[in-house]
C-alpha cells in the first residue's frame, strides 16, 4: 500500500541531508574526533565506542581527482571522481557542474557541495545525488 | 641470530604471464609449483606446509593443488589478500617454518585474469522493481560507483599518483610524468621473456592510447592475464644439510613484513597505500639491517603508472617529497643508481593478482642468483619486493645473495 504522505524525495545516501540546506552529515568520535560516514562499532583510530553526529562544511578543496573515461556498464562517462577537503574532513565525490578534462579541473580548486536529480521511481519518489562544482572566485 | 631463525628461499619459480587458454588455474598453479620444486630438489614429500592464494576461482586451491602434485595430508593455509595475497601465502610458509614447526614450507599464488577487464567497479544491477530503496551501509538508493566517486582500480590509484602531486607541489604536466614511468617498465619488459607484454612504448604511444581514467590510459594499468608463481622455503638449519649447490644458490629473506593500514584521516574514502608501505619498508630495513642506498634493485607494485610514483617516496628510494625529482634523474631506469621494475613491472610483465606477491621475488632471486640471462643487474646482492593489495595490505620481502 502506498502511503500518501510519502517523502516526494530521498537522498542518494543516509548522510546526505535535504532540504534548503543541503549537507552531508558524519558520525564523530567524542573522544577523538575522527570522522566516519558509516556506522562504527568502534573507532577505528582510538577504540572509543561513542559518536555524535556532525555536519561537514559544504565548501572545500579539490585534494585529488582522476577524470573516469571508462567505466562500468551504464555509468556514464567522462565523470570527474576527487577527494575534497572540507576544512579537515576529506569526502569522496564527483565533480560536477564543470567540463570533464584537464583544462577544466585541477588540484587545489574551490568547489562546494550541489545536489542534483537522479530521476523519479514508480512511486513518484526523486532521488537526490550531490556532487562538488566550482566557487568562481 | 641463530641458523634455526634464517629462513632461505631454496627454490622458486614463475610461469610465462599472459593468455593460457589451454590451462586451468590448477593446470598453472601445479606448474609453478613443480617449477619450484625443481629448482629446490625436493618433492612434495619433503613439504611441511603449503600456503595457497588465489581470488577468481571457486576456493580451496590449495587442496585442489595437492590432488595434482602431490597429497602428503600436510596442513593447508587458503588465504586471500586482494593483490597482496602471493606474498601473503609466503609469508604464511614463512612464518610456520619460523615458528619451528616445519622445516620446509611451500607458498603459491595463481590466478587466471585474460580478458577480465576492468576491476572494482559495477556494483549490483537495479532491480526490476523502480523504486528507490536504501541499501547498503551507506542507505544507498541507487549504486554509488559513478555518482559518488569511483571505485574501479585505474581511477582509485588516478588519485593516489595525483595527490602527491598535491601534496608536493608539482609544476610540470602530470599526464607526461606518468606516461614517462611507464614507458620505462614497457622499455624493461623487452628483455623478460616471461612477461606478457614485451614492446617498447613510445611516450607517444602510450599518451595516445585508450584513456582509463586521467592521467592513466590503458598501457598505463596493469596487464590483468594469466600465471602462477610458487616458492619454496627452508630454515638455516636444514639448509646446511643441503647440497653446496644447494646452498650457494639459495637466497637469503633477509626480511619478510606484512601490515595493513593503520586509521587515517582519510582513508575511509579514499585507500591509503601510502602508511602502510612506509610502516612495512622501515621494518623490513630494520629486520634485515639494510638500508635503501644496499639495495641494487627493487620492484614495486605499479599497477598503475600513477602508483609507481608514490612507493620511490614511501620505500625511501628518495628524500621524502623527492619521487619525482628521484625519477627525472634516470634512478630507476635498468642503467640507472636504483633500477626498479627490471622486470617490466605490473604494466608490462602482467598482474595475475594472487601470482604478483611471489613472481616480484622471483625477479629479484633471479638477479641475486646471477641468472638474470640479458636483463641481469650486474653485482646484485640485495633487491626489495614490494606489494599492496587494496583495503590494505602491503606486503615486503628484503632478498640476499647466498654467502656460500
Amino acid at each position: 500500500m502506498t502511503s500518501t504522505d510519502a517523502p516526494a524525495q530521498v537522498p542518494l545516501v543516509d548522510y546526505l541531508v535535504l532540504g534548503d540546506d543541503p549537507h552531508l552529515l558524519a558520525y564523530e568520535c567524542a573522544s577523538c574526533g575522527a570522522r566516519y560516514f558509516d556506522r562504527r562499532n568502534a573507532c577505528a583510530a582510538c577504540f572509543d565506542t561513542e559518536f555524535t553526529r556532525v555536519r561537514i562544511p559544504s565548501e572545500g578543496v579539490v585534494r585529488t581527482f582522476t577524470i573516469v573515461a571508462y567505466a562500468a556498464p551504464g555509468i556514464p562517462v567522462p565523470f570527474v571522481s576527487a577527494v575534497v577537503d572540507c576544512d579537515g574532513t576529506s569526502v569522496r565525490g564527483n565533480l560536477i557542474n564543470v567540463e570533464a578534462d584537464p583544462d577544466h579541473v585541477r588540484l587545489g580548486m574551490k568547489v562546494r557541495l550541489a545536489t542534483y536529480s537522479l530521476g523519479t521511481d514508480d512511486n513518484g519518489t526523486e532521488a537526490i545525488g550531490f556532487g562538488f562544482e566550482p566557487v568562481e572566485s | 641470530m641463530s641458523a634455526s631463525d634464517e629462513i632461505w628461499i631454496l627454490g622458486i619459480n614463475m610461469t610465462k604471464f599472459g593468455k593460457h587458454p589451454d590451462l586451468d588455474v590448477v593446470d598453472l598453479g601445479a606448474e609453478a609449483i613443480m617449477g619450484a620444486l625443481a629448482d629446490a630438489g625436493m618433492t612434495m614429500r619433503d613439504v611441511g606446509i603449503l600456503a595457497a592464494g588465489n581470488l577468481m576461482g571457486g576456493g580451496g586451491i590449495g587442496q585442489q593443488l595437492q590432488k595434482q602434485v602431490g597429497q602428503t595430508g600436510i596442513p593447508v593455509f587458503n588465504v586471500s589478500n586482494a593483490c597482496a595475497t602471493g606474498a601473503t601465502a609466503l609469508r604464511t610458509a614463512i612464518m610456520a617454518v619460523k615458528a619451528g614447526e616445519v622445516d620446509v614450507g611451500l607458498a603459491v599464488g595463481v590466478e587466471k585474469l585474460a580478458g577480465a577487464g576492468l576491476l572494482g567497479g559495477g556494483g549490483k544491477s537495479k532491480s526490476d522493481e523502480n523504486v528507490w530503496e536504501p541499501k547498503g551501509r551507506y542507505g544507498a538508493v541507487a549504486p554509488t560507483d559513478g555518482r559518488i566517486g569511483t571505485d574501479t582500480m585505474p581511477g582509485v590509484f588516478a588519485q593516489v599518483g595525483m595527490e602527491y602531486l598535491n601534496d608536493h607541489t608539482y609544476g610540470g604536466e602530470p599526464f607526461e610524468l606518468f606516461a614517462k614511468i611507464s614507458q620505462k617498465n614497457h622499455s624493461h619488459s623487452t628483455l623478460n621473456p616471461l612477461a606478457a607484454y614485451t614492446k617498447e612504448m613510445s611516450l607517444e604511444q602510450i599518451m595516445g592510447d585508450i584513456m582509463i581514467a586521467y592521467p592513466n590510459t590503458r598501457p598505463m594499468c596493469s596487464a590483468n592475464c594469466d600465471g602462477a608463481a610458487a616458492a619454496v622455503v627452508v630454515n638455516g638449519e636444514k639448509l646446511k644439510t643441503l647440497s653446496l649447490e644447494q646452498q650457494r644458490r639459495a637466497v637469503k629473506v633477509s626480511a619478510s613484513v606484512l601490515t595493513t593500514d593503520p586509521w587515517q584521516e582519510a582513508c575511509q574514502i579514499l585507500p591509503d597505500v601510502n602508511t602502510l608501505t612506509r610502516n612495512a619498508a622501515k621494518q623490513a630495513y630494520e629486520q634485515a639491517g639494510v638500508g635503501p642506498d644496499d639495495l641494487d634493485l627493487v620492484e614495486l607494485h605499479d599497477c598503475f603508472a600513477t602508483a609507481e610514483l608514490v612507493h620511490y617516496d614511501n620505500l625511501m628510494l628518495c628524500e621524502e617529497g623527492g619521487a619525482v625529482d628521484f625519477f627525472e634523474s634516470g634512478a630507476p631506469w635498468r642503467d640507472g643508481r636504483l633500477p626498479v621494475n627490471v622486470s617490466g613491472g605490473l604494466q608490462s610483465k602482467g598482474h595475475p593478482i594472487s601470482a604478483t606477491g611471489i613472481a616480484n621475488i622471483w625477479e629479484v632471486c633471479q638477479h641475486v642468483r646471477g641468472e638474470g640471462g640479458p636483463r641481469q643487474i650486474e653485482g646484485a646482492k640485495v633487491g626489495l619486493a614490494h606489494v599492496i593489495g587494496l583495503g590494505s595490505a602491503c606486503g615486503i620481502h628484503v632478498l640476499e645473495k647466498s654467502a656460500a
